[in-house]
């Protein structure tokens, strides 16, 4: 009896969810730091590349590990992180693409996802005044988005602050989450990263009133047009009517 | 050796790790040859671009026959291509006191056609002409003899032989001649008609007319105008969206879109049936129509590649609904959606891709499409109705350089309205290139403040 309810709730983790998805915002970037004194000619910053959730919060929850590909100069330019935080530092002189290559976990996803960054060591005002107290932070925002995820994925991430979900219609029933993922979830919050200080928070509002107030300026060029145009075609309409019905 | 044994020290002196570890970072950061690194940079961090250099290595070793004595000495020829017994000379490589042997190496490529010959009697049976072809004669067996002597002197260089030709014929006439002859010869010799019909001359036989049709055709294509060329090319193009839009119906049919194949399939037909009456004004309508129902299809397209993906980024989607969005618009267009974006100072990535920006960013470029392509349409219903107004009226605001259109259509619409529909197609189609003298100021003094007016939210 038991094995059989087993079994349902095996098939039923499967099951995807048809027009649901679910997101995690990501950031991923470089902050680097002028060595000053200590700087050599080919060691004269020291950076780190991460991939971390857009409010800092734990990744792990979807993604398993992370590889950093570096410049071939570097020795062992395949970088893996296998846990959190999703980071890697280095030192060196030049800017060059780093590949970041992000793995899930195997009920999220068996593809990878690629990231493709431009490390930023120098300042974008070159005029010199190097410190070592200022860093150089180049931040870029994206949202993973795992669609028509299964059942069993959407019960695990469920309620995880690194990922939106989405309030399912009702009728669906999901199975309950077990107590040990609660237990993970509320170990690994890494807010102490001493690097936090420097991150940007990227806030949609600013974006939303700019794109609603643009929206508004042309739906009402739009509505100007057709009026125009609907008053020329009303001319032609009297232009076609021979004079002596006028 | 031994004394290394002796005292007891390593055969081979240890690899120094740390070195080798910092020397590759430093070379390849670097990129050789001993330019500093400050060089470097002003470059842009990359060698200025010279030819790959041939590396030694790839060349072929020069092959050494030390077994062999080699001379080379001036020996006579002859060559089976000739009907003569020439002998000629020339410089030939001796191994071994041994001349080589053989033909002329040339020798093989002196290929000719082969002419048929007819017998006087076959002329007289089967090939004496009886039809006169366009205006000239019909053709005699001495012209039909020469013409097949010329074939076989210059092998079928029809136009060499046109030159050379006693009597004025044309390529056509000629070509027509050779070939009906040797058909009718290879029929007539064949022992029965089945041997022959693989035979390319009786399967597809020289069809006169139509060479000469296509010759003329071809030529016409040749000397167009660049101005024809243009119009030829807008009507293909018409034509092909119309294709397009049909062909996008029938995969809307085969997929399991079931909202938008219901609709757009009975739209596509009346679509189809007004442009077949190929009137312009039609055209314009059915294309106005045609790339509404294609971004529908797109759109939808792009969700569902977007979904088999299973995972991706969201700037990623947002890039796929923004192309299949503007599938139907020319890159002209895309750019001055662009602009537009770039004037209601919008990012033309958004900095912060929530699906809630992206969708706003979606919809905002679609509307810009739309008014672009309503802005286009207004322009050219103007255009059709200048040709209507004959006076025009002139209103105090009114500047001189304005182009006549607008004036005329002044006199039926109330000022505000026009002034303002005015800024906002200058503002809208800056990279036209219909400008007037005096033009480049606002249309009027009332208008100066023109680029804040615009920003306003609440602009009516």
């Amino acid at each position: 009896m038991v094995r059989s309810s087993e079994d349902n709730e095996k098939k039923n983790l499967v099951n995807k969810l048809k027009d649901v998805e679910i997101s995690a915002p990501i950031v991923y970037g470089n902050i680097a730091f002028w060595l000053g004194k200590k700087a050599s000619e080919y060691q004269s910053h020291k950076w780190t590349v991460y991939v971390r959730g857009a409010t800092n919060e734990d990744l792990s929850v979807v993604v398993k590990r992370v590889v950093f590909q570096l410049h071939s100069s570097f020795n062992n330019p395949t970088r893996v992180v296998e846990s959190p935080p999703f980071e890697l530092s280095e030192s060196g002189w030049g800017e060059f693409e780093i590949a970041i290559t992000l793995h899930f976990h195997s009920d999220v996803s068996e593809r990878p996802l690629h990231l493709y960054h431009h490390l930023k060591l120098y300042p974008e005002d070159d005029s010199g005044s190097m410190s070592v107290k200022k860093s150089v932070v180049v931040e870029s925002y994206d949202e993973v988005v795992f669609s028509e995820p299964s059942e069993g994925l959407f019960a695990r991430v469920q309620g995880h602050p690194a990922v939106i979900v989405p309030r399912l219609p009702a009728g669906f029933s999901l199975p309950p989450v077990s107590a040990e993922d609660a237990d993970k979830r509320k170990r690994m919050d890494p807010k102490d990263n001493p690097l936090t200080q420097w991150f940007t928070i990227f806030s949609e509002a600013d974006e939303l009133l700019k794109l609603a107030a643009a929206r508004q300026q042309v739906q009402a060029q739009i509505a100007r047009v057709r009026r125009q145009l609907t008053l020329i075609d009303g001319q032609h309409q009297q232009q076609l009517k021979p004079p002596s019905e006028l | 050796m031994d004394a290394k044994d002796i005292l007891g020290l390593p055969k081979n002196s240890l690899p120094i790790p740390p070195e080798k570890k910092s020397r590759p970072q430093k070379d390849s950061q670097r990129k050789p040859d001993g330019i500093s690194r400050e060089v470097y940079a002003l470059t842009g961090g990359v060698p200025p671009p010279l030819m790959p250099s041939l590396d030694v290595n790839q060349l072929k070793k020069r092959q050494k026959t030390e077994n062999e004595k080699i001379t080379w000495e001036w020996l006579s020829f002859t060559s089976s291509a000739r009907k003569d017994d020439l002998k000629l000379y020339h410089w030939v490589r001796v191994v071994n006191g041994t001349p080589p042997t053989g033909d002329y190496s040339f020798a093989k490529y002196n290929k000719s056609v082969d002419v048929i010959k007819y017998t006087d009697e076959e002329y007289e049976k089967h090939l004496t002409d009886p039809m006169i072809i366009l205006l000239c004669q019909e053709w005699t067996k001495e012209e039909t003899d020469e013409l097949f002597e010329l074939c076989e002197r210059f092998d079928l260089r029809f136009v060499v032989i046109a030159d050379r030709f006693s009597t004025s014929r044309s390529v056509e006439e000629l070509k027509n001649r050779y070939y009906s002859v040797s058909r009718t010869i290879l029929i007539a010799r064949a022992p029965s008609p089945a041997d022959v019909s693989g035979h390319p001359l009786v399967k597809d036989p020289y069809n006169i007319s139509q060479e000469v049709d296509r010759k003329r055709a071809l030529s016409m294509v040749l000397s167009q105008t660049k101005h024809q060329e243009r119009k030829d090319a807008e009507v293909l193009s018409e034509a092909k969206k119309i294709m397009e839009t049909r062909m996008a119906a029938k995969a809307a049919q085969d997929a399991e879109l079931a909202d938008t194949s219901n609709a757009s399939p009975e739209r596509m037909e009346k679509a189809a049936a007004a442009a077949e009456t190929a009137s312009p004004s039609n055209i314009q309508a059915t294309s106005g129509v045609a790339p509404l129902m294609s971004i529908a299809e797109n759109a939808a397209a792009a969700a569902a590649s977007l979904r088999t993906l299973k995972v991706y980024l969201r700037t990623y989607a947002l890039d796929q609904m923004v192309q299949a969005a503007s599938s139907s618009a020319g890159l002209r267009t895309i750019k001055r959606v662009e602009q537009f974006l770039q004037e209601l100072k919008v990012n033309l990535k958004p900095k912060v891709p929530t699906k809630a920006v992206c969708a706003e960013h979606l919809e905002l470029r679609k509307e810009i499409l739309t008014l672009l392509n309503l802005q286009k349409l207004l322009q050219t219903k103007e255009e059709g109705s200048s040709y209507r107004e004959v006076s025009y009226t002139e209103t105090p605001d009114t500047p001189k350089g304005l182009h006549c259109v607008i004036d005329q259509d002044r006199t039926f619409v109330p000022d505000s309205v026009s002034f303002r529909a005015i800024s906002t197609e200058r503002v809208g189609k800056r990279d036209q290139k219909r400008k007037g003298p005096g033009r480049e100021a606002p249309s009027s003094p009332a208008q100066s403040n023109k680029r804040p007016r615009k920003l306003k939210a609440t602009d009516s």
